[in-house]
This record gives structure tokens, C-alpha cells and sequence, in this order.
């Protein structure tokens, strides 16, 4: 949220859309890539990797914001194990999406944009609302 | 990306849940990568077939494909968790069994031949040089790519299953002939002829020129089974998905200037690096899958002896029904040893269950480290089986 000539503002954000949907929700933002098999409990949603910046912490319910995936081609089948187990992220924001993170939320229909404009991702805090419209591939923050 | 009407019918489901699913998947690829087109490909291999990966979401997610969606190319898969048939005899539980059948039967059902070998190429999945395909198994991928000559990306189990289905894939990456041009000429000046030098020189490469695409000079000569074992290191720890070698792979390539050397010591350092203080409990050879020739020359050093200690060989089913026929299968199971079809230490559930593994394969230390908590020694097939027939581990 942020104030405009004294009014709240909404703020609406170009992007590429990698999955379609909209979801609204809790961002929670990664510094580190993320590698969902064998680095995110599929039974949970909970980050496992030793020494990972969000270990310890869980993605379900969340606008998950990372920058990049990486690791196994196995990767795509625990995003849709996470789905399935109703511990997956509301939404993901990358800074760039790779082919393992971009199939798997195709195929757990999970809404996802990377590439957002005015180079806004290094902006988005942990706990601030958002919604991801990956229908127009938009951002919207409130 | 530009569909064809067909193609854009596809995606409207008018070819039924499978097909447009499969389409959707490689249009946003597609639009992603920037690709121009989909182009047809003759060949898939799928990986993600062990219920250990997959879960039960993942059975959930390839029976439902399987209601309407057929393969419409030739289509094997990758190892499972277990041996189809012998599952018993690998101390693999009932529940685990079922599941992995169920599993297996998605994909027959969608028409795949259930091969479950990360080396399709060896038992007639075998692409000719300049064709398009699309392969998920990083190992396969990478032989596929250098020693084949055939041109796939790196798919994941659901693109490729995706590929199979449409019979095409996007045209982005190494589909195209300026991507695939080699970024760092590696002079190899040092000793590589066994299966474990291989291993280590992969490893040793992987670490120092990362994913950046080879040019190596220096190697004399290369057979198929360490190309294979090469292969799987260099894509396991560098990550890259194409190489070339002087005089032994047969795709064109610039010579990059950049220049890095590989000596005795990186090898000798690689084999360190994968090489605890530890005990061996646990013998396992076939990673990837052995070849024929591996089998006859085990079954050689075996004859007339007994191992002391749990050995695996993983190969394909055919393969071993090849040896069975020329009467190796036998003599190696005289000894002792298990040869696992169908499966692998790498994607079969093993924790817990040994300390110490040794094996000539560093991608199948990279696992044993890791998926099941293991310590490794890194050898050449004979000090494997010497050790499982002596227990002295001979430097």
C-alpha cells in the first residue's frame, strides 16, 4: 500500500502471464531460487533446504515471490503434490520463470506472472496484499 | 508463437481433456522461450515414474491423462522404484508395490512402452543424428545430444509427456543449430580410461566450466559405456545438456579460444571429493543402466566366486534378457549379486537401509548424498567387485 497526493492508491503492474487465474493474498518474498523437489515438503508446503533463506517457513496460502526455480525436472510433479495436498502458494511471482516452476503451475492451475514491469519485483515486502491476475497479466497492490 | 489450426482446435479442447492439457503446456513453453513455431519430433522419453517422486498427486495427475490422452510417437520411460517383477527380492514394501503398478499401468494406458531404463538408446529407442525429439533424464538427454547427434532441451517428466502426446515440441534452445556451438575448449592432459575416470572427469568438468557447453581435446578414444557414464556426471554436476569431443562426437562446432586444462590431480581430486572414510555396506553398478558389454565383463570377474556384501546391478529389462540368453545372467547370479531391472539406487526407496556405497557412477554418489543419506567411495568396476567378493577396497 502505498499513499499518492495524500489518497490510497491502488497500483497496477504489467507482466508476462506463465499461468492463468487470479488469486489475492499475503506476499511472501524468497531472496533465494527455489527447488521444489527435495526442497519444499509436498505434504506441508514447508521449505526443507538446509540453510535456504525462507527455511523453515511454509508457502501455502501465500503470493509466493522468488526469483527464479531451480534443481530437478522432478520439480513440476511436487508443485501439483502441493496443490493436491492444499499447501501450495495462491500465486507465484518470479523475476524470471524457468520450464520446471512454469509447467508445474500450468498444470496445477496455479495463477502465475514473472517479468514485471518498471523493474517493480526488488520492491514487493514479505506481508504487503496483492493480487495476481495472470488472466491479463497484471499485478495489482493494494 | 505461431499454432496451426489444428493446433489452435487442440488447445480449444476439441481434441479432447489430454490433448488440450498437453497443448497448453507446450504453448505457454513456447511463448515463454520464444519460440516460432511447434516442430515435429520421432522420439520421447519420459522421466518422473517413481511413485518415491510422484506421490500420490502425481499417480492422480497421469491417470487422469490417461482417461482420453494417447502418445501418437515412439515413447519409453524412465526407471521406476522397483523391479516390475522382482520387487520382492529387493526388500521393496507391498504398499509401495502397488502403488508403483498403478503407476506403471497410467502409462501403459497411455500407449508408452514401460521400458523403465534411463538408457532408451541401448535397447532400440535410438534417435539418428539431426532428428528432433524431446527427452526428459538428464543422462540421456546429454548422450543424446553429443553422442547421438539428435537435438532435444532438457524436458522435465510433464513437457515430455506433454511432446509425446502432440507429437511436437516448441522450437527454442538446442532445437537450434546456434545454441548448440561449444563455449570452452578443454584440453584433457591426464590419464581417462577406466569407467571411474570417466565418472570423475564429468564431475571434475561440471565443477570448473559449470553449464558452459565443452569442446574437449586430448581423449583417444571413447566407447559407449563412458560416454554414458560421462554423460550422467557432467549433466549431474555442471548441468550442461551438450558436449563434444575431438574426433568422437559427431556434431559440428566452433573451437572456443577460452581454454581450460583437466590434469592427473583434477581427476585424483574429483575421486577424493566423492570418496569417504567409511565402511562399504552396499555395491551398485548401473547408473546409468549397464550395457551388455558391462554385464559380460562383471560376469568375467565373478566366475566361480561369492560376494559378501549386498551388490545391485541395474539394467534394463531387455538387457538382462539378452544376458540371460548368452548365459551371464546366471553366472552373475551365482555369485550372489542382484541384477535389478527396471530400477536403480538412485530412484528406488534405499534410506536407511545401507551406511557406505561404493560404485564407479558419480551421479549415483550426487543420490546416495543426496536423496538417502549415504557415504560413498567412487572406484572402477573391478575394485567394486573385488571389494564385494574380498572386502578390501585395493587402491
Amino acid at each position: 500500500m502505498h499513499k499518492l497526493r495524500g489518497e490510497w492508491c491502488m497500483e497496477q503492474l504489467k507482466a508476462r502471464t506463465i499461468s492463468k487465474g487470479t488469486a489475492t493474498g499475503k506476499v511472501l518474498v524468497s531472496l533465494d531460487a527455489i527447488s521444489f523437489y527435495g526442497g519444499v515438503d509436498p505434504d506441508t508446503g514447508t521449505i526443507v533446504e538446509k540453510g535456504h533463506a525462507l527455511e523453515g517457513k511454509t508457502v501455502a496460502g501465500k503470493i509466493l515471490v522468488f526469483p527464479r526455480g531451480k534443481g530437478s525436472t522432478v520439480g513440476s510433479y511436487t508443485i501439483y503434490r502441493l496443490k493436491k495436498n492444499k499447501v501450495a502458494p495462491l500465486a507465484i511471482i518470479n523475476k524470471e520463470t524457468e520450464a520446471i516452476v512454469a509447467v508445474g503451475v500450468i498444470i496445477s492451475d496455479i495463477p502465475a506472472i514473472d517479468k514485471l514491469e518498471k523493474d517493480a519485483y526488488k520492491n514487493l515486502k514479505t506481508g504487503q496484499i496483492a493480487t495476481v491476475d495472470g488472466n491479463k497479466g497484471v499485478l495489482i497492490l493494494k | 508463437m505461431n499454432l496451426e489450426k489444428q493446433d489452435k482446435e487442440i488447445l480449444d479442447g476439441k481434441h479432447g481433456h489430454a490433448a488440450q492439457k498437453s497443448m497448453e503446456i507446450l504453448a505457454a513453453l513456447g511463448e515463454i522461450y520464444g519460440a516460432e513455431k511447434l516442430i515435429p519430433i520421432t522420439s520421447v522419453q519420459v522421466a518422473g515414474v517413481s511413485y518415491h517422486n510422484l506421490g500420490d498427486a502425481g499417480l492422480e495427475y497421469l491417470e487422469e491423462l490417461a482417461q482420453d490422452g494417447k502418445v501418437s510417437i515412439t515413447t519409453t520411460l524412465n526407471p521406476a522404484g522397483m523391479d516390475l517383477v522382482d520387487w520382492k527380492k529387493l526388500g521393496i514394501s507391498k504398499d509401495f508395490a502397488e502403488k508403483q503398478i498403478k503407476v506403471i499401468n497410467a502409462f501403459k494406458k497411455l500407449g508408452i512402452e514401460t521400458t523403465a531404463t534411463c538408457t532408451p538408446y541401448l535397447i532400440g529407442n535410438k534417435p539418428q543424428q539431426g532428428e528432433h525429439i524431446a527427452w526428459s533424464e538428464s543422462s540421456a538427454v546429454c548422450f543424446a545430444n553429443s553422442v547421438l547427434g539428435a537435438r532435444t532441451n532438457r524436458e522435465g517428466g510433464p513437457s515430455a509427456l506433454a511432446a509425446a502426446i502432440i507429437g511436437k515440441t516448441p522450437k527454442y534452445g538446442l532445437h537450434l543449430e546456434k545454441n548448440r556451438q561449444a563455449q570452452v575448449t578443454v584440453i584433457a592432459n591426464a590419464k581417462i580410461s577406466t569407467l571411474d575416470d570417466f565418472s570423475a572427469l564429468g564431475y571434475a568438468l561440471g565443477k570448473k566450466i559449470e553449464n558452459k557447453i565443452p569442446y574437449i581435446v586430448g581423449l583417444k578414444n571413447a566407447n559407449t559405456d563412458q560416454l554414458k557414464i560421462f554423460s550422467a556426471s557432467i549433466a549431474t554436476y555442471g548441468g550442461t545438456a551438450i558436449f563434444h569431443i575431438e574426433n568422437i562426437t559427431p556434431n559440428k562446432t566452433i573451437i572456443p579460444k577460452e581454454k581450460v586444462e583437466i590434469h592427473n590431480t583434477d581427476i585424483k581430486n574429483a575421486k577424493n571429493a566423492l570418496t569417504d572414510n567409511c565402511a562399504v555396506d552396499f555395491v551398485a553398478l548401473g547408473c546409468p543402466h549397464a550395457s551388455l558389454r558391462e554385464l559380460k565383463e562383471i560376469s568375467d570377474m565373478l566366475k566361480g566366486k561369492k560376494v559378501k556384501i549386498t551388490t545391485w546391478i541395474s539394467t534394463a529389462r531387455k538387457t538382462k534378457q539378452e544376458a540371460e540368453k548368452l548365459g551371464i545372467l546366471k553366472t552373475i547370479e551365482d555369485s550372489g549379486v542382484i541384477v535389478a531391472a527396471d530400477t536403480c539406487m538412485a530412484v528406488a526407496p534405499l534410506k536407511g537401509r545401507f551406511k557406505c556405497m561404493a560404485t564407479n557412477s558419480a551421479k549415483a554418489c550426487f543420490y546416495a548424498h543426496g536423496s538417502n543419506n549415504f557415504k560413498t567411495k567412487l572406484g572402477s568396476t573391478k575394485q567394486c567387485i573385488n571389494y564385494a567378493v574380498n572386502g578390501v577396497w585395493n587402491n
